[in-house]
C-alpha cells in the first residue's frame, strides 16, 4: 500500500494551515489510519504545539533530509493515537535547507511506511510554498471568507494550475454563520463563485478550536465540536466518502435554535 | 454592524462589496490587465473599428467575461444598419 501526500497551503498567513493538519491527521488517524505529519515551516516551527508533542522533539525535518537521523528516528508518535506521526520543522534553519527534489525523496520513502502524509505549508508562494507542494499528490487549499485571504487563495490556485498539481480542493475556514445570515461576510457559495475551485469543508469559527490548540490536543476528537465534525468530514471526503456539508445555518441564531426545538425546522 | 442603518442609508452590505471588489481585483490578478489598461484598450478598439465602419459608441459594449477559472475579453459592438444611418 502506497500513502497519499497531502499539501494544505493558503497563499496568506494565519488562515488556519496548521490547525486544519492537525486536525485533519487526528480525524484520518481515530478511523485507524497512518498518518504523518510534515511540518514544513522551517524557521517558524508551530505544528508540534499545536499537536501537543513540542517536548518530544529530537531529530527535525533537516536533520532527515541532511542524513544525521533516520527518518524512523525524527517520526513523533502522537500521545493520544498510536499510529499518528510528526516530523517537526527545524527551528534554527530557513527554507533554503530544503529543495523540492528534497521533498520528493522524502515523500517517496514514507509511502511504504504510512497511509497519509499531510504536509504543513508555510505561507507565502516562494520557496517553501514550491517544496511543500513538489510531492504532493492533492493539494489543499485554505482560506477565510475574507477579501486578503480569498485574493492570496486565488493566486495560488493559479501557481498550483501552473505547476500542474491542480485542481486543488478548498477548506473554507473560520466561517461566522450568523455573520453570513446578516450579509455581513461572503457566504461559502460567494467564495466558491469567485475561486471557481471544488470545495472539500468548510469549517465554522468555533472557540473549542483554540480551545484545543491551548491544551496541544487538537478537537477533531471531540465529537460536540462543530468544528471537529468539520475537519472529520474533511477527512472522510478526502478518503472518498460522499459526505453531506454541515448545516451550519440552523446553529445560527437564537430564533433558528428555538425553531428547531420547536421542532419547526 | 449597523445592518438597520445601512440599510436606512441604502448602503450595501459589506459581503456584496466584498465580492463585488474582489470580482474585479481577481481579473485583475488573473490576467494581469488593470481596470485603466482595460479601458485604454476598449478607446483603442474603438478608435480602430471607426475608422473602417461606423459605430455608435455608446452602444458598444467591451468586457472581460468570467467562465470558472477562464476570461475572455468579448466586444460586442452593433453595427448602424445602412437605412437607419440614411434616415438620420
Amino acid at each position: 500500500m502506497s500513502a497519499k501526500i497531502v499539501t494544505v497551503t493558503s497563499g496568506k498567513g494565519g488562515v488556519g494551515k496548521t490547525t486544519a493538519v492537525a486536525n485533519i491527521a487526528v480525524a484520518l488517524a481515530s478511523k485507524g489510519a497512518r498518518v504523518c505529519c510534515i511540518d514544513g515551516d522551517i524557521g517558524l516551527r508551530n505544528l508540534d504545539v499545536v499537536m501537543g508533542l513540542e517536548n518530544r522533539i529530537v531529530y527535525d525535518l533537516v536533520d532527515v533530509i541532511e542524513g544525521r537521523c533516520r527518518l524512523r528516528q525524527a517520526m513523533i508518535r502522537d500521545k493520544r493515537l498510536p499510529e499518528l506521526y510528526l516530523i517537526p520543522a527545524a527551528q534554527t534553519r530557513d527554507k533554503s535547507a530544503v529543495s523540492p527534489s528534497d521533498m520528493v525523496r522524502l515523500a517517496d520513502e514514507l509511502r511504504n511506511e504510512v497511509d497519509w502524509v499531510l504536509i504543513d505549508s508555510p505561507a507565502g508562494i516562494e520557496r517553501g510554498f514550491r517544496y511543500a507542494i513538489a510531492a504532493a499528490d492533492q493539494v489543499l487549499v485554505i482560506t477565510n471568507p475574507e477579501v486578503s485571504a480569498v485574493r492570496d487563495a486565488d493566486r495560488v490556485i493559479g501557481l498550483l494550475e501552473a505547476e500542474e498539481k491542480g485542481p486543488a480542493a478548498l477548506i473554507i475556514n473560520r466561517l461566522n454563520p450568523s455573520m453570513v445570515k446578516n450579509h455581513d461576510m461572503l457566504s461559502a457559495e460567494d467564495v466558491i463563485d469567485l475561486l471557481a475551485v471544488r470545495l472539500i469543508g468548510i469549517v465554522p469559527e468555533d472557540e473549542t478550536v483554540i480551545v484545543g490548540t491551548n491544551r496541544g490536543a487538537p478537537i477533531a476528537l471531540e465529537v460536540k465540536s462543530q468544528a471537529g465534525q468539520a475537519f472529520r468530514n474533511i477527512a472522510q471526503r478526502l478518503q472518498g466518502q460522499d459526505v453531506p456539508f454541515m448545516d451550519l445555518d440552523s446553529q445560527g441564531s437564537l430564533w433558528a435554535r428555538f425553531q428547531r426545538i420547536a421542532g419547526r425546522k | 454592524m449597523g445592518s438597520f442603518f445601512d440599510r436606512l442609508a441604502g448602503r450595501k452590505r459589506s459581503a456584496q462589496s466584498a465580492k463585488e471588489r474582489l470580482q474585479l481585483v481577481l481579473i485583475h490578478d488573473r490576467t494581469d490587465i488593470t481596470q485603466v489598461e482595460l479601458e485604454a484598450l476598449k478607446d483603442d478598439i474603438l478608435a480602430v473599428i471607426s475608422r473602417h465602419i461606423e459605430i455608435d459608441p455608446d452602444a458598444v459594449h467591451i468586457d472581460v467575461e468570467r467562465n470558472g477559472r477562464e476570461h475572455r475579453l468579448v466586444a460586442d459592438i452593433p453595427l448602424r444598419s445602412v437605412t437607419r444611418r440614411r434616415g438620420g
